[in-house]
């Protein structure tokens, strides 16, 4: 329905979109980054690269407060919002030679508001590779039989990778057998369980998987794009499409009951409040400042036409949110009775991937008849992969912002690929242990920051195209309505969660959580400011 | 079917990454112009004996790899590109 009707009304009404109007992959094309790409495969990777681990994780633990306020938030923040942001994202980049949303907020708000934006960049990606490293160890150590799939899945995707780059094997069988592999080895995963020692050196198996997380993705990060990340996002990328088909036919098969309360009158103890934290909680798959970045930054340059961009960003943004509603549905229906929904759900904040495994896995066991151990492993796998990939690129690109910092402050060392390696991943291993002890368990911790750090990104997205839509003379109602909204919702989620971790005598965190409601103020600041300049200027033209 | 199968799913692998690829390519040949030519440019090179004959054949790429190093006009005295 939004897709039809709304996003329909936004091109055409508030966009204006023009199938004349020559996109820069043909204006700029030079077959490297601009490349004009059929619609459904820009889609396919816009939709894949912005859906990972996030919108299963957020609203397994957002279902505390009861499925409907979760359902709620993802149906019309997928529509209204996320929708509007991600088209709005790639739409605003491709009429400014398909430069990204971070380099349009210094010519349009201001250079305050573009360093805000570096800025919020930075705290984001710090946060998701913190908060991924302590949700894989946590899937880990939930299903030990996830632990072989998970690592084979990145010798599957060497091999591609030199199939495909070094041998110029067509990519067709690669493609079956590397798939056919994964499913198998999870077969391998449950005959062969693995978990680490109790202790080594004073750390629990927690902290031992995230101490390897990092060590692998800086080793990954640091490997040729072709060897690694490339094959794994396309291996992922298709696992994705699979998992969505066989969660979404079980669910259709199976018609599970929703056991879990409609608004949940009896949530644990130390809860938030859902007003404002069901916003920040579920942040991708209702709306995220993540996906404009990435709109902005490859897909504006792969847009064949103008028009393209309605069916690239506003379903690409639905895609995700298909899959953070089978993420509801996993975390709802997924349980035998209301009792063991309760049971599971003891205290805010731990569950995320587990609650989305173990209920998948009852759907997909019901559904489709398939074992209940390997639906629980298959899942699990996904879920890990997810994260994985994202932390791969996750380091990288903090490598390559450390590595920037650098040159630009001419700091020799930094501009190494190694030190900035050894700089991205120990702030992320000082966010994982600081913020939680030695447990490590930080990374979860951070997870309503993560989502409130993302919101305010969305929040200066909107901003820029509603800026660019009042210069147009355009009604700006559309995008500046949902900044407005999640911006504030940011920020006084941001001040609740000050308030709880200065009680908690968390003041890591809480210096931490200052500067996101620094940040908070100023995108308000700069939003009320740059209005008022353009209307200033609207109004001096009228009269002019 | 199969082929446009093949289309889809190469143009799927390769569209996201197909700039990054090319940059890294790049690198290795700004690199191995850098060894061809070095020579002429005073720099000793224990393989000149074996690149000399790929100059002719990399001049054309020459005028683009000196910019890109940030030399605005040739560094070679006996060839002018610019």
């Amino acid at each position: 329905m939004g897709y039809r009707f709304y996003s329909k009304f936004i091109a055409e009404k508030i966009y204006q979109l023009d199938p004349e109007f020559k996109t820069p992959a043909h204006s700029m094309r030079d077959d490297i980054d601009y490349v004009p790409t059929n619609r459904l495969v820009l889609w396919g990777h816009h939709f894949t690269a912005v859906a990972g681990a996030a919108p299963i994780i957020g609203p397994g633990i957002a279902v505390i407060w009861g499925w409907l306020p979760a359902f709620l938030w993802v149906v019309f923040g997928t529509m209204f919002f996320a929708g509007v942001h991600d088209f709005g994202a790639i739409w605003a980049s491709i009429r400014n030679q398909a430069r990204s949303v971070g380099s349009l907020t210094g010519d349009v708000v201001s250079h305050r508001a573009r360093t805000l934006f570096m800025i919020v960049i930075f705290l984001l990606l710090l946060m998701v590779n913190a908060v991924f490293a302590v949700a894989i160890s946590n899937e880990f150590q939930a299903t030990p039989s996830s632990v072989i799939p998970a690592w084979s899945a990145v010798f599957v995707a060497v091999a591609i990778g030199v199939l495909l780059y070094k041998m110029h094997v067509a990519i067709t069988w690669p493609t079956i057998i590397g798939t056919v592999i994964l499913y198998a080895v999870i077969y391998l995963g449950e005959l062969v369980p693995v978990a680490l020692p109790n202790e080594i050196l004073g750390l629990g198996p927690g902290p031992q998987w995230i101490l390897i997380l990092f060590f692998y993705a800086g080793v990954a990060s640091m490997l040729p794009v072709w060897l690694l990340l490339q094959p794994r996002d396309y291996i992922n990328g298709i696992q994705l499409f699979i998992g969505l088909g066989v969660l979404y036919g079980a669910v259709l098969i199976a018609s599970p009951t929703v056991v879990a309360p409609a608004i949940n009158p009896n949530v644990p103890a130390a809860t938030p409040p859902l007003m404002p934290l069901l916003f920040v909680t579920i942040a991708c798959g209702a709306i995220s400042g993540f996906h404009g970045l990435v709109g902005s930054g490859t897909t504006s340059k792969q847009l064949n036409l103008e028009t393209d961009a309605r069916f690239v960003g506003y379903l690409g943004s639905v895609g995700e949110g298909a899959l953070a509603l089978v993420a509801i549905i996993a975390a709802t229906a997924g349980f035998a009775t209301l009792a063991d929904w309760e049971a599971f759900y003891q205290t805010y904040n731990t569950q995320g991937t587990s609650a989305f495994v173990l209920g998948g896995a009852r759907i997909a066991a019901d559904g489709l008849g398939l074992p209940f151990g390997f639906a629980q492993t298959l899942l699990a796998v996904m879920a890990v992969l997810f994260a994985g990939t994202t932390m791969d690129a996750g380091v990288r690109l903090q490598r390559y912002i450390v590595q920037e910092w650098g040159t630009i402050y001419n700091i020799k060392p930094l501009q190494n690929g190694y030190v900035a390696t050894a700089v991205a991943v120990g702030a992320c291993l000082v966010l994982a242990f600081g913020a939680g002890g030695s447990g490590g368990t930080g990374g979860m911790i951070i997870w309503p920051l993560f989502g409130t750090t993302n919101q305010l990104l969305a929040g200066l997205t909107l901003l820029v195209i509603s800026v660019i839509l009042v210069k147009l003379g355009r009604p700006s109602r559309y995008t500046m309505i949902p900044m407005v909204f999640v911006t504030a919702m940011a920020f006084v989620s941001a001040l609740i969660q000050l308030w709880d971790l200065y009680t908690a005598g968390n003041y890591f965190l809480v210096i931490f959580d200052l500067l996101i409601v620094v940040a908070s103020i100023f995108v308000m600041l700069e939003a009320t400011s740059a209005f008022m300049r353009e209307k200033r200027k609207a109004a001096a033209a009228a009269a002019g | 079917m199969w082929v446009r199968l093949r289309t889809l799913l190469s143009e799927f692998y390769a569209a996201p990454y197909r700039g990054a690829i090319a940059r890294a390519r790049r690198d290795e040949d700004d690199l191995f112009m850098l060894f061809v030519y070095a020579e002429l440019m005073g720099v000793p090179n224990p393989a000149t004996y074996y690149t000399l004959e790929l100059q002719p054949v990399l001049l054309e790429r020459f005028h683009d790899w000196h910019t890109r190093m940030g030399l605005e006009h040739s560094p070679l005295d006996h060839f002018r590109c610019c």
